[in-house]
């Protein structure tokens, strides 16, 4: 990738409280020009851009993380707060503030507006959503407000071309005229009666400029009625997740197959082109099946992200917080945690990433710790195994499938397992504090855009490949010089990874795990299959020398096993950490070793504990 | 809308008790108890911010299945999500 950022050009930083649209300003700015990175030690999202004006001028933008008060709470705001006061370690001061406010909404814009202006910083207000202000018959008297504000207003319209042609003019007639030097900063924290003067000035300029509409727009409100009715509310949501569920799930599938076939074409052309030996396992056995067996989760990734964003942009996430926000409460999550949860169906990763949009750390810590919790899509080839090669394949009650109950009942598992870790949590670490509080604006319900669902999803997607990429295939490369190294004597019997360290490990832990009902070759598998956990299906093959499919492993694996030992190894992977990516990203988003291991450790230890339950029952009832 | 009259008989009630369809005035912001890691004073601030001033018209449009909780409030013209716990330190009449 070009790198985006001539430090010659003015410095433009986008200022705005969420949901004001900001991202779409900076999108129609900056258009494919974009860099997401994070900012040095804390995890908070960095985004800049280059934009090219209609007079020539190139600039740096940098799309600061939405804000009601430069009054900071948590890192994404401390870092807006920094960098607008130039007080940031890294981030050089912006030259200009471009101020986005909700024309829809511009009381909390302009409030903020009123709060930069003590920073002493030059500013150009952008009036975002001019176009569905004046749909619902709000008149905005633009000149005026630029008058009593002494700054440039522009409106902006992000959905049609040409939305943003003011917005240019007025960023040429800045450059152009020479961007004023920084006056003195009087910014101090705002105290609450500050807080009150800054609402009424902000009520007052409302009064002198804005027309409010005679017939005031009720849609939101009357849909809203529908689906945020107590009851009716929770089934529609309901209803959406199971849709949303089957997309993930069809949609995803040949999407899925192309990539896996592509990887197994990579292999074979490795296998063709290179003498076997231990530069070609590392290449198939190592990068192509590891990375592989990660990036067959992207299609499912980006349409779950998909109807995510559509949401999102609809307005409707954050009524899926205020439905879900009893229910998750009472098992000691916040509501917002509800997207990540549900992104942790597809793989916990992304899970993980998306709880930054909880901005108290206890909260976010708790859901970070029970997304891998979650049936991840990883689990599904482990299950699907193991439930074709033991469970019959019988009508139970003449209504359900057993299989499918089975499978239905390891997703259950995975969720009840994930509330009652968080209630858990609650109740024996922060008894004592009452929980933080729910308050979020429910914004009018807008209709979704194309252009930045569609940027949002790339986005999205380069976060995954890019962040996970690294560590996923860092964790590739350790687990296979697990399997291969020490390479097997000459005129070895046994498939190579008999002699390896994996093996070692796996004759070392079979005492630990034999309670559990897993014999030294369960145990073997256990190691690589930390790369991802559909790759254990593969290392089962490998120790059980297995030539051929799935259906095959499955026959070999039920002569093998009891069927205890069947059940104790689904209910291992329903809590293991077998994931090793999803442990070092817990690492990166934690800030620290600690919470990784508190996260490895809890889940091993239910996992044993389960496991052990299960098969000492299972022998006792005669499955032994 | 600061300068909303108030007529000191009107009887007081917390918006936390408030049943839907409630619709009145704020009188003022008094933070009762304790949230967690939030003073009161931060607690005032933020809920001046979501627009719970003095003289604000608020009214109850929805509400969860729950406890009746969170509820859903329409506050100079903006719609906010807040559990009745919160809507205690807000006094309205």
């Amino acid at each position: 990738m070009a790198d985006f950022t001539p430090t010659a050009a003015p410095r433009f930083a986008i200022v705005g409280a969420p949901n004001c649209g900001k991202t779409a300003v900076f999108n129609a700015l900056t258009g494919s020009r974009q860099k997401v990175g994070n900012y040095a030690g804390v995890t908070v999202e960095r985004k800049s851009g280059v934009a090219r004006t209609p007079g020539g001028a190139t600039l740096n933008i940098i799309d600061l993380p939405g804000t009601y008060s430069l009054r900071a709470r948590s890192p994404d705001e401390e870092v807006t707060r920094d960098v607008v006061l130039g007080t940031h370690p890294r981030e050089p001061a912006p030259d200009l503030l471009l101020v986005v406010a909700d024309a829809t909404q511009p009381r909390s814009g302009l409030r903020l507006v009123m709060e930069l202006r003590k920073t002493g910083r030059p500013m150009i207000l952008v009036l975002n959503m001019i176009d569905i202000a004046r749909h619902r018959g709000k008149q905005i008297d633009v000149a005026g407000l630029s008058a009593l504000l002494g700054i440039p207003v522009v409106t902006s319209t992000a959905v049609r071309r040409g939305g943003q042609d003011e917005l240019w003019q007025a960023m040429d007639a800045a450059v152009a005229n020479g961007i004023a030097a920084p006056t003195a900063n009087l910014w101090s924290p705002p105290s609450a009666s500050d807080l009150r003067q800054s609402h009424r000035e902000a009520d007052a300029l409302i009064r002198a400029t804005v027309q409010e509409p005679t017939r005031p727009d009720t849609l939101t409100n009357r849909i809203d009625a529908v689906l945020l009715h107590p009851v009716g509310g929770l089934v529609i949501l309901l209803a959406l997740l199971f849709m949303v569920f089957q997309a993930v799930f069809s949609w995803a599938a040949p999407a899925m197959d192309l990539i896996t076939a592509g990887f197994d074409a990579a292999s074979a052309l490795v296998a063709q082109l290179l003498p076997p030996g231990l530069l070609q396992s590392f290449l198939r056995d190592g990068v192509i099946s590891g990375v592989g067996g990660v990036i067959v989760f992207l299609p499912q990734i980006l349409i779950l992200f998909l109807f995510i964003l559509l949401l999102e942009d609809l307005g409707y996430m954050a009524r899926a917080a205020f439905l879900m926000d009893r229910i998750m409460g009472g098992a000691g999550l916040h509501g917002r945690a509800f997207i990540p949860l549900l992104s942790s169906f597809a793989c916990a990763i992304p899970g993980i990433l998306a709880a930054r949009v909880i901005d108290n750390r206890r909260d976010r810590l708790t859901t970070i710790l029970v997304a891998p919790l979650i049936t991840c899509s990883a689990r599904i080839p482990v299950y699907t195994l193991i439930i074709a090669a033991f469970i019959p394949d019988r009508q139970v009650a003449g209504l359900f499938n057993l299989q499918g109950l089975v499978m239905f009942g390891l997703y259950a598992a995975g969720i009840g397992a994930a509330l009652g870790v968080s209630a858990l949590a609650k109740l024996l670490f922060w008894r004592n504090q009452p929980s933080p509080p729910f308050m979020l604006e429910l914004p009018d319900y807008k209709m979704p855009r194309a252009r930045s669902i569609l940027l949002g999803l790339a986005t999205r997607a380069r976060i995954f490949l890019k962040r996970a990429g690294g560590i996923i295939f860092s964790m590739t490369v350790v687990i296979w010089v697990l399997a291969s190294f020490p390479r097997p004597p000459v005129g070895a019997t046994e498939p190579g990874i008999f002699y390896s360290l994996a093996a070692m490990i796996g004759h070392w832990i079979e005492p630990v795990l034999a309670p559990i009902g897993f014999n030294w070759q369960i145990s073997m598998a256990l190691v690589p299959g930390m790369a991802a956990r559909e790759v254990a299906v593969s290392a089962l093959g490998t120790v059980y020398a297995i030539q051929g499919g799935d259906s095959v492993l499955g026959q070999t694996l039920a002569h093998s096993w009891s069927l205890a030992t069947a059940l104790s190894f689904l209910v291992w992977y329903i809590f293991a950490p077998q994931c090793a990516s999803t442990l070092a990203v817990i690492r990166r988003e934690t800030g620290g070793w600690k919470w990784m291991w508190v996260a490895f450790g809890y889940m091993l230890a239910l996992a044993y504990a389960a496991s052990f339950v299960t098969y000492q029952t299972a022998v006792l009832l005669g499955a032994g | 809308m600061a300068a909303v009259p108030l007529s000191p008989l009107a009887a007081s009630l917390r918006l936390g008790l408030a049943p839907r369809h409630y619709s009145g005035q704020v009188q003022s912001i008094a933070v009762t108890h304790q949230t967690a890691g939030l003073s009161a004073c931060e607690m005032e601030q933020r809920l001046i911010e979501l627009g719970f001033v003095e003289g604000a018209a608020v009214q109850i449009l929805h509400e969860g299945l729950f406890g009746r909780d969170p509820i859903a409030v329409r506050v100079n013209g903006a719609t906010v999500a807040l559990r009745r716990r919160e809507a205690m330190s807000i006094e309205v009449a």
